[in-house]
């Protein structure tokens, strides 16, 4: 089967509120506009659309229908769409290639967060019967995990804070980021907790956002760019949804992910690790030595729009191979409650 | 062109309703009665809550295990401002609880006074809720054991109430309308009917859109439509419903107003139904204007206009 190359990639600026609707569409026409600018491609020549948002975050049943507008869809388009974080939805199009069923493929994901409580609304996604009725919060089921590896001794306060002063100075670069600029970890660490063990530098922001990708059949992606970035292994895995039944200092879905697609060699790492100690179990999880560097974009903690963080992760570790500053790069997506499924790709120039 | 776009609060709630099968509905009995019941996995583990197929060989589980309502706690946070619908009111800690007995753990809430007298390792016991459903929220919250929350409520007696779930679900949202539905609501308000037209295609759409299906770009140019048209199509509505505001028969039908490009969907009233036909000319009525706000629904309904139909040919390019 032949292989598949991102061939190009935009996002909208991460916000923490857009005045827009919840289908997107105006985030989603701008960016659409810079992918066909950057390849030279025009919507007649896509063979596939694949998105990923959640009716959740919109309040409404098939809110995914009205973003098929920014498409264009008539004449009729060939569509798909998963409600999970779009890096899935870019899955769904790399088998598409992969089989030779099309050569191109769009991909795209967006969420309007702030349209109600995001982290009253992540509850429905856990268990209905057993965990959902009560409610739990997405911070504070976040906090139950880093409080696991805080008593473990795996990793403690100042090492969370490290990540996110790191993160925030990197983020600096990053022209989309919501969350930038320079910290002092002794600063982060006298905040106060929001929900203890975690304070406000652990937790990503609320963010409205939409990303989109160019997928090309390799031995055409040249066509679309100069140095296309080439997914060379591509995997997701998943782990029980049974909180209490998890060892969630782990992430035993992103090893086996990891071990599937090969982690050696690689110089920069897009990780979506929305809490600061989720950066650190992914590390682990993929045996990420000090010598990769992980999230130059800022990653998730400086801006986290839902259902398209994790397909922005992909799109900005192909832009290093896309723009020339790395050769082998490994992009990581996340989707359900305290990285609970999980996806890794491998790219090379 | 450029002003903020409408917005309104949007709240949604259903009772999601489920019936359970004979695990989660024997462990849910169970709450109601006041017992703990997890369930034997394929490797001797005991799994509460219990778990339907093993998370190893995904064997169907039918053992049952009765465990204590106390337990250990194995992690926690706080939560200093706690949000609708959580089991307490006032702040307290989510934990995950290896109730003794049981090899996994089952998450829910802690009542403490704060976050000082939480510590992982604690010992917990179950505060019963007084008035039990057959549901997780029998479990009110725990308590600390010992904790001077008062004696849990005497066992109920036996019910036939088995094996349905009902967890009410509310979600508020702000929806906003984009800045193209929001010229056309806020026209309406005013009896205007405003359509917009795709620079690139020169269709006109009512509702104006966010972008041209068929150029996926912003419509942008303003154009005011009458409020007579054509009927493209319709059906007889012969089916009473939940909600239904009209006695039956009616006709909903497509209306292609006169400049439009797009038909939308409206009410056909003010003749027999029977009567109604593709190519129909109808006109809208108006509702009084003291009862115009920024809605469709300031038009009751379209009625026909007696002149000739419209020839098929001129609306067929629409169905």
């Amino acid at each position: 089967m032949r292989d598949v190359a991102v061939v190009g990639f935009a996002q909208a600026p991460n916000v923490r509120e857009t005045p827009g609707t919840t289908n997107g569409v105006e985030m989603l026409v701008p960016i659409f506009a810079q992918v066909y600018e950057q390849t030279g491609l025009s919507k007649s020549d896509i063979g596939f659309w694949c998105s990923g948002s959640s009716d959740y975050l919109a309040g409404r049943a098939f809110s995914f229908i009205s973003a098929v507008d920014a498409i264009g869809a008539f004449p009729p388009i060939h569509e798909s769409h998963v409600e999970m974080d779009a890096a899935w939805a870019l899955y769904e199009a790399w088998l598409k290639i992969r089989t030779g069923e099309v050569d191109t493929a769009l991909v795209y994901g967006f969420g309007k967060s702030s349209a109600g409580n995001l982290r009253r609304v992540m509850a429905l996604q856990l268990d209905p019967y057993t965990v959902a009725p009560l409610w739990p919060d997405s911070v504070s089921i976040a906090g139950l995990q880093a409080r696991l590896g805080l008593d473990a001794g795996l990793w403690s306060e100042k090492d969370l804070a490290e990540v996110a002063a790191r993160s925030r100075a990197d983020a600096a670069r990053n022209p989309h980021a919501q969350v930038s600029g320079s910290t002092e970890v002794a600063d982060l660490l006298d905040a106060p907790y929001v929900a203890d063990p975690l304070r406000v530098h652990d937790i990503a922001p609320v963010t409205d956002g939409a990303a989109v990708i160019i997928l090309a059949a390799a031995e055409r992606a040249t066509e679309f760019a100069e140095r296309p970035a080439v997914i060379t292994g591509i995997e997701h895995r998943v782990d029980t949804p049974v909180l209490g039944a998890r060892d969630l200092t782990r992430s035993p879905s992103t090893e086996s992910a990891g071990r599937a697609v090969g982690t050696g060699d690689v110089e920069v790492a897009e990780l979506h690790a929305p809490f600061t100690h989720q950066e650190l179990i992914l590390r682990t999880a993929l045996g990420l030595g000090d010598d990769v560097r992980v999230n130059p974009s800022g990653g998730a903690l400086t801006g986290n729009p839902m259902f398209s963080a994790g397909l922005a992760r992909i799109g900005e570790a192909a832009d290093q191979i896309l723009t020339g500053r790395a050769g082998k790069v490994l992009a990581h997506a996340t989707s359900g409650p305290a990285l609970q499924q999980n996806l890794v790709a491998v790219l090379e120039a | 062109m450029v002003s903020t776009p409408l917005s309104a609060p949007l709240d949604l709630a259903f009772d999601y309703t489920r019936s359970l099968g004979p695990v989660l509905g024997r462990f849910t009995a169970g709450l109601r009665e006041r017992r703990i019941e997890g369930v034997r996995g394929s490797d001797g583990r005991v799994h509460v809550p219990p778990v339907e197929y093993d998370p190893v060989d995904a064997a169907p589980l039918t053992e049952f295990v009765p465990v204590s309502d106390e337990g250990t706690v194995l992690t926690w946070s706080w939560i200093p401002e706690p949000l609708d619908g959580q089991p307490l009111t006032t702040p307290f800690a989510w934990a995950l609880i290896r109730l003794d007995g049981a090899d996994t753990a089952m998450l829910h809430a802690v009542h403490v006074a704060g976050p000082a007298d939480m510590r992982t390792g604690m010992r917990v016991r179950v505060r019963w809720t007084d008035d039990p459903a057959g549901h997780i929220r029998d479990i009110a919250y725990f308590v600390p054991v010992g904790a001077e929350d008062g004696p849990s409520p005497a066992p109920p007696p036996k019910s036939e109430k088995d094996g349905v779930v009902v967890t009410p679900i509310k979600l508020h949202y702000e929806h906003s309308a984009s800045p193209e539905e929001s010229r056309y609501l806020r026209g309406l308000a005013e009896g205007r009917l405003i359509a917009q037209r795709c620079p690139k295609c020169e269709k006109v759409y009512i509702p104006p859109r966010g972008a041209c299906p068929t150029d996926g770009v912003p419509t942008v140019d303003e154009v005011e439509l009458p409020d007579t048209g054509t009927v493209t199509t319709f059906c007889i509505v012969n089916v009473p419903f939940l909600g239904q505001k009209i006695q039956p028969p009616y006709v909903a039908a497509y209306i292609l107003l006169d400049g439009a490009d797009i038909a939308f969907l409206h009410l056909v009233l003010g003749c027999d139904a029977a009567e109604v036909r593709m190519g129909m000319r109808v006109r809208a009525n108006w509702k009084p204007r003291d009862e115009w706000w920024t809605s469709l629904e300031n038009i009751s309904h379209f009625e026909p206009t007696g002149e000739p139909d419209a020839p098929y040919e001129s609306f067929a390019h629409h169905l």
